[in-house]
């Protein structure tokens, strides 16, 4: 890590922060100083919000991340067990269950979360990035859900396979992505498209703190005119 | 068990699955009762206040 320079040098330790130029040129530096200015740990962590976030409608962001953390814990359960316990056993159908339900809670507080940034624009203030991570997750999430249908080793998942093949196919994909391909499905539904999912979703949160939540649209002039000419009734008091 | 099976009798999931059709669209009761649900949380979300704390400022 460090060049010559370095070499004879007081080790570091007792004497507080110490920069030289030779070692702001390391790559570790610049990544450090650039992580400390993009996400000061107040900005990164805050214990604040603005006023208009209080609205039920910013709370599916956050239930969204929620429900994801449960898929990806009662994934793992199920990974560590394996098919014959979620299929025979009692506690296997729960943690199944639970599993599952937590992927339609994770696409209905997702797909309200959207329908919300969408009329808010929330790609309003520089967020175009934020929006799109937004957008990317929600494709990559379908995906890792469709390949989760197919990896239940039962009849329905027999069935969704054999129904999608011919979809698949059609674009032209079946040639890399063969639906009928049980390995292949279940190796993307829990390796590659989880850590998809859980990179840009995680990805999607650090710009989301980095540029803040939207604000909501400022009147325009027509609506501020019209506001203007309103005879005031009665001053609010002080 | 007894909620289980209070929940259980409130839909038969058994037989086959019930499906509208309108023209060329064709859904089935359980995604079209999935979407009615999203649309009324999104109007509740947007409609009812949003609890506050005392001393919280505007």
């Amino acid at each position: 890590m460090s060049t010559d320079t370095n070499i004879g040098a007081e080790p570091r330790g007792g004497g507080g922060p110490a920069h030289s130029s030779s070692e702001s040129r390391q790559w570790t530096a610049r990544m450090r100083h650039a992580a400390e200015s993009a996400f000061p740990p107040d900005q990164l962590l805050p214990d604040r919000q603005p006023a208009y976030m209080a609205s039920w409608i910013y709370v599916f962001g956050v239930l969204t991340v929620v429900s994801l953390a449960w898929v990806i814990i009662t994934g793992c359960v199920l990974a560590i067990m394996g098919p014959t316990w979620w299929h025979v056993s009692s506690t296997g159908h729960f943690v199944n269950s639970l599993h599952l339900w937590s992927v339609e809670c994770f696409f209905f507080f997702m797909v309200i979360h959207l329908w919300g940034k969408f009329f808010m624009a929330a790609w309003r203030g520089n967020r175009r990035l934020t929006w799109a991570t937004g957008v990317i997750s929600f494709l990559v999430s379908v995906a890792a859900a469709f390949t989760g249908y197919v990896s239940q080793t039962n009849f329905d998942s027999q069935w969704i396979s054999t129904q999608a093949k011919d979809g698949i196919n059609s674009t032209g994909a079946g040639a890399l992505w063969n639906v009928l391909n049980f390995g292949q499905m279940l190796m993307w539904h829990i390796v590659l498209l989880p850590i998809g999912v859980a990179l840009i979703a995680g990805l999607h949160v650090l710009l989301v703190r980095r540029h803040g939540i939207v604000p909501p649209f400022e009147l325009g002039d027509h609506h501020a005119e019209s506001a203007a000419a309103t005879p005031v009734a009665a001053e609010e008091p002080a | 068990m007894v909620l289980g099976a209070l929940l259980a009798a409130l839909v038969n999931l058994g037989g086959t699955g019930k499906y509208f059709h309108w023209g060329f669209i064709q859904i089935s009761a359980a995604n079209l009762v999935v979407i009615i649900l999203m649309v009324v949380v999104f109007v509740l979300a947007i409609l009812l206040p949003f609890p506050k704390r005392k001393g919280d400022r505007q």
